[in-house]
């Protein structure tokens, strides 16, 4: 075996067709996708190319601008909101409920595997005025206060989609971080308890730092998700009213396969993907350096 | 003599047959069971919409009656995708020239005028010349098809219908009021039901079309009826003073509540029912919505307190309150490659048979000849095909000119427009800069 597996040509026959597959599944059509970008048509008329154009419509789309600052907005509450979320739920577990915390997680965990559509419908209903006012405004209305049009404006529908959103994943991140917690040695704990460390002290200066490895890839996790955002928009607003709620992934989608305009569609995905890496970096790079002080 | 290989040797050749294998087992696995080829069907698949409930029906009934041996050779088959997603089924088909033999042909004209120069819609006027029925093709419904799809019939009929307000005889009467004939006998009326506590309109912003017919129902009654042809032929913009007026007038109605609470999350199903169980004086429709008129089911206040009126005048404009927005609802098409003879007997009898099947059992008026006696429903229907038969010039719908993109643009804002989350001038420029962006 040892021979074998000291011979290149026996390593390159081995990994030979697991690269073939890999680079006939992902590199080729990324590579194929960023080719689109230098042309013009759809799968109607044909392609033609015509260079730079896109690059140059790209920066000039308010469109495109709309989207990419909905997107990052997006990305910054909703991973804020699931990341914290699913840190105190998680606190909550290992502190609090301890050994009792089977059945919260479970119901907590509930919401990821419902289906989105279904969420989205949930939600949409939740917090409807019209044709049957919803729960919300009924709530509103029992307070005096008249029913508002969620779905009707830009703030409003932004915050209806955040709520649902960390509803949805907190459950996930809450389980995720657990699991990085119960990782944290129970005699660090008893010695910083010893040492009068407690309530919040503790989590600052002892959980809070020896749990940072998991907590930053809840963060890459999460920045990621909530970058390439697309069913759940799709599932309750469908991008409305107007663009209001419209994310990167959905002006691609409806680029590409509404308008039929696939080069520039291509070129809107290579935007998002630079933007994935580019914080991708930023969020690896913090974690690095806050690792080695630590 | 027997010749042994050496180990490494063995060992390199079972690992290169293993890796070949493996790839030629992937390679089969990803080849599919073969792409449908679009010749010589073996269905009359039909590709619609889930909203449009009509044609389907309809064709149903053929295909067990007047169209059964037509249908024994080649079986219906009907598949149907949301309005919102079949523009994109179409390109995907499209590009894999797997197009059904009969399809909803997107929804702006746009689209299906691109298939059909790519040569995947059949020339459907030589193809019923030649078939012999081409007569049975009402000749307004044949103008107004080849005034918008570039001069050619790239459609069939199915549905043939004009545009108004339709409104609840019983609500008008009880509160004094009589058919409006201006727009501002129209505003006044709303504003009578407005404070008797009646919604006025019944409007889907979440189709954002019902909204959008408003206000090209107001520029054609106040710059005539090319307003939206010198939009698409360069002569004109949406951004011009005179035509953010109509969009003005649109919005000033939304401002004022007439058309009621989250008029943006009401679909279309909802909006109807709004109008049918008594919740609203009117209705901006087409004369399909007949057929839901003529359900008992559906239609609560009963069809005897239904009535149809033109988009009212704008004092002194140029338009004219006989002239009729038009349309030949979804349209529907045959692919070019999957024509052969047993759907020609297929478009025959339906070209014979359809005007009938469609009025008789649905209450539906189409661009077919209705080829036997058929007694209206009742006195809408027959308000509105009186009309159809004695107007003398008809107008497009807003977007009926419009590219693909500029058509979503405008039908996804216009909830925008009339909640006032967005100013009819930025309404009329979001929709001028799709139009210039394609």
């Amino acid at each position: 075996m040892h021979r074998v597996l000291g011979d290149r040509r026996a390593i390159a026959l081995l990994l030979g067709p697991a690269l073939l597959v890999y680079s006939l599944i992902m590199l080729v059509p990324m590579v194929w996708s960023l080719g689109y970008s230098f042309t013009k048509g759809n799968t109607i008329d044909g392609f033609t190319g015509n260079g730079v154009a896109n690059f140059s419509r790209l920066l000039d789309d308010p469109a495109v601008h709309d989207a990419l600052w909905f997107t990052l907005k997006y990305a910054v509450v909703v991973t804020a909101g699931q990341v914290v979320a699913g840190y105190l739920l998680a606190l909550l577990y290992v502190f609090f409920l301890k050994r009792a915390s089977a059945l919260i997680r479970t119901l907590v965990f509930f919401p990821v595997v419902l289906p989105t559509v279904a969420v989205g419908l949930l939600f949409q209903k939740f917090f409807q005025v019209a044709p049957q006012t919803g729960p919300v405004n009924s709530v509103l209305n029992a307070v005096g206060i008249d029913s508002v049009d969620f779905f009707g404006s830009a703030g409003s529908v932004f915050w209806v989609l955040v709520v649902m959103d960390i509803w949805r994943s907190m459950g996930f991140y809450a389980v995720l971080l657990f699991a990085g917690l119960l990782d944290i040695p129970e005699e660090v704990l008893e010695s910083a308890r010893l040492d009068g460390a407690t309530g919040l002290a503790l989590v600052r200066h002892i959980v809070l730092p020896l749990s940072m490895p998991v907590l930053m890839s809840s963060l890459v996790f999460s920045v990621n998700g909530t970058l390439k955002v697309f069913d759940s928009i799709v599932a309750l607003t469908n991008g409305g009213p107007g663009n209001a709620t419209t994310p990167l992934t959905l002006y691609m989608f409806q680029t590409s396969f509404t308008y039929g305009d696939y080069g520039y569609g291509s070129t809107i995905a290579l935007l998002l993907t630079v933007v994935c890496l580019l914080v991708s970096l930023v969020v690896y790079r913090v974690s690095r350096r806050d690792l080695t002080e630590g | 003599m027997s010749v042994r290989m050496p180990s490494a040797r063995r060992a390199r050749l079972s690992l290169f047959t293993a890796g070949a294998v493996s790839l030629a087992l992937l390679a089969t696995a990803c080849g599919g069971s073969g792409g449908s080829s679009s010749a010589t069907p073996k269905e009359f698949s039909y590709l619609s919409v889930t909203e449009n409930t009509t044609v389907k029906t309809a064709l149903t009934t053929l295909s067990k009656g007047a169209c059964k041996t037509a249908d024994d050779a080649l079986p219906l088959k009907v598949e149907t995708v949301p309005q919102a997603s079949l523009d994109q089924k179409l390109q995907l088909l499209a590009g894999q020239n797997a197009l059904p033999v009969q399809f909803a042909a997107g929804n702006a004209p746009a689209l299906t005028q691109q298939l059909a120069k790519s040569g995947k819609v059949a020339d459907l006027e030589q193809k019923l010349k030649d078939l012999g029925v081409y007569l049975q093709l009402e000749p307004a419904a044949i103008s107004t098809i080849k005034a918008l799809y570039g001069g050619e019939l790239q459609v069939l009929p199915y549905e043939y219908n004009i545009e108004g307000i339709f409104y609840n005889k019983k609500i008008f009467k009880e509160n004094g009021l009589k058919v409006p004939g201006t727009w501002n006998e129209l505003v006044a009326a709303a504003a009578t039901l407005e404070t008797k506590g009646i919604q006025p309109f019944s409007a889907s912003g979440q189709q954002g079309w019902p909204l959008t017919r408003m206000v090209s129902g107001y520029l054609y009654r106040s710059l005539g009826p090319y307003a939206l042809q010198d939009v698409a032929d360069g002569k004109a913009k949406l951004t011009d003073a005179k035509y953010v007026k109509a969009a003005e007038e649109i919005a000033a109605l939304g401002k004022k509540g007439y058309f009621g609470k989250g008029v943006g999350s009401i679909d279309y199903d909802t909006a109807m029912n709004q109008f049918l169980s008594g919740k609203a004086g009117m209705l901006y429709m087409g004369s399909w919505a007949l057929a839901n008129i003529s359900d008992r089911k559906q239609n609560k206040v009963g069809a005897e307190n239904v009535g149809f009126m033109p988009f009212p005048a704008v004092t002194g404009g140029k338009g004219s309150i006989d002239q009729y927005p038009s349309n030949v609802g979804l349209g529907i098409t045959l692919g070019a490659q999957s024509f052969d003879d047993k759907t020609g007997d297929w478009v025959s009898c339906i070209a014979r048979n359809y005007g009938t099947t469609a009025l008789k059992d649905h209450g539906s008026i189409s661009g077919f000849k209705v080829n036997t006696d058929v007694k209206d429903a009742n006195e809408v229907t027959t308000q509105v095909r009186d009309t159809i038969s004695t107007s003398k010039q008809n107008v497009l719908w807003f977007e009926a000119l419009f590219s693909t993109k500029a058509t979503t643009v405008s039908q996804t804002n216009a909830a925008g427009l009339v909640t006032g989350s967005m100013s009819p001038k930025q309404f009329m420029q979001t929709v001028q800069d799709a139009l210039a962006a394609q």
